[in-house]
């Protein structure tokens, strides 16, 4: 398999047997060990409890402002708010600039561009762009505009793509439809990074987050992501703790790591860490960066920045000393 | 399907980890305002042992001599019966609105000193202040609670319409959560209108004495409780005394049978919370990552000085790989080390002596061909400590399979059929808990139904509530606490 040289992921962190067909896929997904939701959430919550402080502490700050896919997602964008973000993201605290950048941009596909030079102009090329497509957030579209989406997304100069999947047609099980959608659009993206939405507020249960996490990684995703940032429940510890289960034993099981992006909900600096030490144990240290770690968030980065103002000058200072973009 | 272009690399794994390496985050030692010595509290009042004796008390962390406290004699244990009886009348003539006031006094008070008591009890007993605080303090506080609202209500306890109490009760309580057992077994009894002896085991007995002092805050009537210190003669006097009206004992089955032996022939009413070796049964269909997680809260929970601990891990021979890479992949994780810091979750052993009899056994489960595996983990080198153990490869016949190891040590064992699951569950001299895990809810009651042990948790493990009936099968006791049938211990009824 490692001499396949056509799509960059043919063969790697695959099952072919078991998404030979919908039955097939079906015995698999729903033969993966059930989720018990009182333990499940204990456990989140007794890792709540760490505490964190000092050299940890600073540790964490930087890693979870360098794991931001600062987000803007309104029907109100325009391309002055899109730039002035990327000229956040591109330098978070302009009173001290030992803060790290921030990982991405995250616009919808019509702002791409706008946000790529922006970001190329603020020197800052190495902060991706994403973007969400495939008829965010609903994803009610038909296939061929949702891959009309993605592809004009990375022609604007997207290199990381947030698709959602389609919850009607996982909700219906017919889950070969959704991994057949998924593989379709992880062609449309080309080169560039696909990270897989599934709302897991409206997959409602645990078991079906487990499934569809394992769904979304046979079918090819760079990236498993908890929600869409735009229904009641987002990221939450739990969900997001139970997709870190998913990509550790899918690594364990087929050699391919995945990564793993909570989306909305996440808010405080407070929550940031202890969504690090979620990372931090379960799936482990080599999880423990960018590549592998994302937060989708807007709110998030200047608590993170006044916390990290505090932590280097022994007070806090408070919003207006964060900007507001 | 191993090609891998993001291969996982131990060495960038081990480095991450090391750079969140979680800085010590110690609690507060400032809130406990330890004095060099305790007296015992007789009638309300803290005094000196009769004959002078002390004793000391260590932190098992780090062997430091926390405080003296009194050893109390035959003479002591005398005048506290003595205050014990001249309470009881005034104390269960009052109407049990009046009763319920005290206790709940007494709980409230205890939640606004929970963090006082919470780090006393670490320093004391060696537990982590995550499980003190997290788990002991708040169970306290809500025995308390839940026993005060029954003492207005007994003649609604199923227990008749007019229920009395018994009179002195002499309760002797364990080291390994000695603010708990307190509660578990002063609650109910002033509930009941009872007055009360109480032991504190010789390893723990500051934060009885404590609750002393927030018997006195609350205003608690002189003489109702009492507290004596000291060693295991101490409370067989105790126990021996004629007028001792009923004996609630936690501990060891040893102690236990003695104890009942020191009571047979008289009409004192007895209750024995004693040993265990619980099951922990993992079905091929269970939960697993939160089965693994009930595996580990099961048996280091306290460093597995639990007497309901799941001591014993039954697991279906079809998963059983799977299920022990896991754990052992958790155990890694575990942080073992000073029980104030707030992030540890595996702290020290209670006492030299009990770090002996776990260390005596551990050996002979490798003497007798059970493979061992320990997580990797720095043991500080000074106090108590035993790294979290797990035995594989253990049968039914091996001392680790059968005996109270009463620590961090798991033995695994396999069965291949729900029945011989039950059958090596049971099959056991003692019967306090067991653990079911399975996602196929008949399983679930099926099995619970054959299973001779007082508590069966299902897909759960060590959950505890003062509404929920605790005790034991077999040589693991008789009597239940907790609930409306902890009452029953503490009533006279038709």
């Amino acid at each position: 398999m490692p001499t396949d040289a056509a799509p960059r992921d043919a063969g790697r962190g695959t099952l072919p047997d078991v998404t030979s067909s919908n039955a097939a896929l079906r015995r698999f997904l729903h033969g993966l060990p059930g989720v018990d939701a009182v333990g499940l959430e204990a456990r989140a919550a007794a890792l709540g409890t760490r505490s964190i402080k000092t050299s940890a502490k600073a540790y964490a700050l930087d890693l979870a402002i360098s794991m931001i896919d600062l987000t803007t997602l309104e029907g109100a964008d325009t391309p002055g708010k899109v730039r002035s973000l990327c000229a956040k993201g591109a330098s978070p605290d302009p009173s001290d600039r030992t803060a790290p950048r921030v990982a991405a941009i995250c616009v919808y596909p019509d702002m791409a561009a706008t946000a790529r030079r922006a970001l190329d102009d603020a020197g800052a090329g190495e902060i991706h762009v994403a973007s969400v497509a495939t008829a965010f957030p609903a994803g009610r579209a038909a296939l061929s505009v949702k891959l009309a989406d993605t592809r004009e997304a990375v022609a604007a100069g997207a290199d990381e793509i947030d698709m959602v999947i389609d919850r009607g047609a996982f909700l219906a099980g017919r889950y070969l439809r959704v991994f057949e959608e998924i593989r379709e659009v992880r062609q449309a993206c080309g080169d560039a990074h696909l990270k897989v939405i599934f709302e897991n507020g409206e997959l409602a249960t645990y078991d079906n987050i487990r499934r569809a996490s394992w769904l979304a990684m046979l079918a090819g995703a760079d990236f498993i992501k908890t929600s869409t940032g735009k229904v009641a429940v987002n990221a939450t510890p739990p969900n997001t703790l139970l997709m870190l289960e998913a990509v550790r034993d899918f690594r364990a099981a087929t050699g391919r790591q995945v990564g793993v992006k909570p989306a909305g909900g996440v808010r405080t600096a407070k929550d940031a860490v202890k969504y690090l030490v979620l990372v931090n144990e379960t799936a482990g240290g080599d999880w423990l960066s960018p590549d592998w770690f994302r937060f989708g968030a807007s709110s998030l980065l200047n608590d993170l920045l006044m916390q990290r103002q505090k932590l280097t000058t022994g007070h806090y200072s408070g919003p207006d000393y964060v900007t507001v973009d | 399907m191993t090609d891998n272009t993001t291969p996982p690399n131990p060495s960038a794994s081990a480095a991450a980890s090391q750079l969140f390496a979680y800085a010590p985050a110690p609690e507060s030692r400032a809130v406990v305002d330890l004095a060099p010595s305790y007296g015992l509290f007789v009638d309300g009042e803290f005094r000196e042992a009769a004959g002078g004796k002390v004793f000391k008390t260590l932190s098992p962390a780090t062997e430091e001599v926390l405080a003296e406290v009194a050893h109390a004699g035959e003479e002591d244990v005398e005048a506290a019966v003595r205050a014990a009886r001249a309470a009881f009348g005034p104390w269960s003539a009052l109407p049990g609105t009046e009763r319920a006031k005290y206790l709940f006094r007494i709980a409230r008070v205890i939640q606004e000193r929970s963090r006082e008591l919470a780090v006393l009890e670490t320093l004391d007993n060696g537990k982590p202040i995550r499980e003190s605080r997290d788990a002991d303090l708040p169970l306290v506080a809500a025995h308390f609670f839940y026993y005060a609202g029954w003492a207005d209500k007994l003649s609604y306890a199923g227990l008749g319409p007019d229920p009395r109490p018994l009179g002195v009760a002499a309760q002797v309580i364990p080291w390994n959560f000695p603010l708990l057992m307190l509660a578990w077994k002063i609650a109910p009894a002033l509930a009941a209108g009872n007055t009360v002896v109480l032991k504190p085991a010789e390893t723990t007995p500051l934060s009885a004495l404590f609750f002393a002092d927030i018997c006195r805050q609350a205003g608690l009537p002189k003489g109702v409780v009492n507290i004596v210190t000291g060693d295991g003669a101490t409370g067989a006097a105790l126990v021996a005394h004629p007028d001792v009206n009923k004996v609630a004992f936690t501990g060891s089955t040893a102690v236990g049978r003695q104890i009942a032996r020191t009571v047979a022939g008289t009409d004192k009413r007895l209750t024995l919370e004693l040993g265990g070796k619980g099951a922990n049964i993992v079905f091929e269909d269970a939960p697993l990552d939160q089965a693994v997680e009930g595996i580990v809260s099961g048996i280091f929970f306290n460093q597995g000085q639990v007497c309901c601990a799941g001591s014993r891990l039954l697991v279906q021979e079809s998963v059983h790989d799977e299920v022990l890479d896991a754990l052992k992949r958790r155990l890694a994780t575990l942080r073992v080390g000073d029980p104030l810091d707030k992030n540890t979750d595996v702290g020290a052993i209670n006492s030299a002596e009990q770090l002996a009899r776990i260390t005596e056994l551990a050996e002979a489960g490798e003497a007798e061909g059970a493979e061992r595996w320990s997580a990797p983990c720095e043991l500080p080198g000074e106090g108590y400590w035993f790294a979290p153990t797990v035995f594989t490869h253990v049968s039914q016949a091996h001392r680790i399979a059968r005996e109270e190891i009463f620590g961090p040590v798991l033995s695994v064992l396999t069965f291949r059929t729900p029945d011989e699951a039950v059958a090596k569950a049971n099959n056991t001299p003692y019967g306090l808990s067991a653990g079911i895990w399975t996602e196929k809810g008949s399983r679930i009651l099926q099995t619970a139904n054959q299973l001779r042990a007082g508590v069966v948790w299902a897909n759960t493990f060590n959950k505890f509530d003062p509404t929920s009936p605790f005790g034991g099968y077999k040589e693991s006791g008789y009597g239940r606490e907790g609930g409306r049938h902890g009452l029953e211990a503490y009533l006279e009824h038709a």
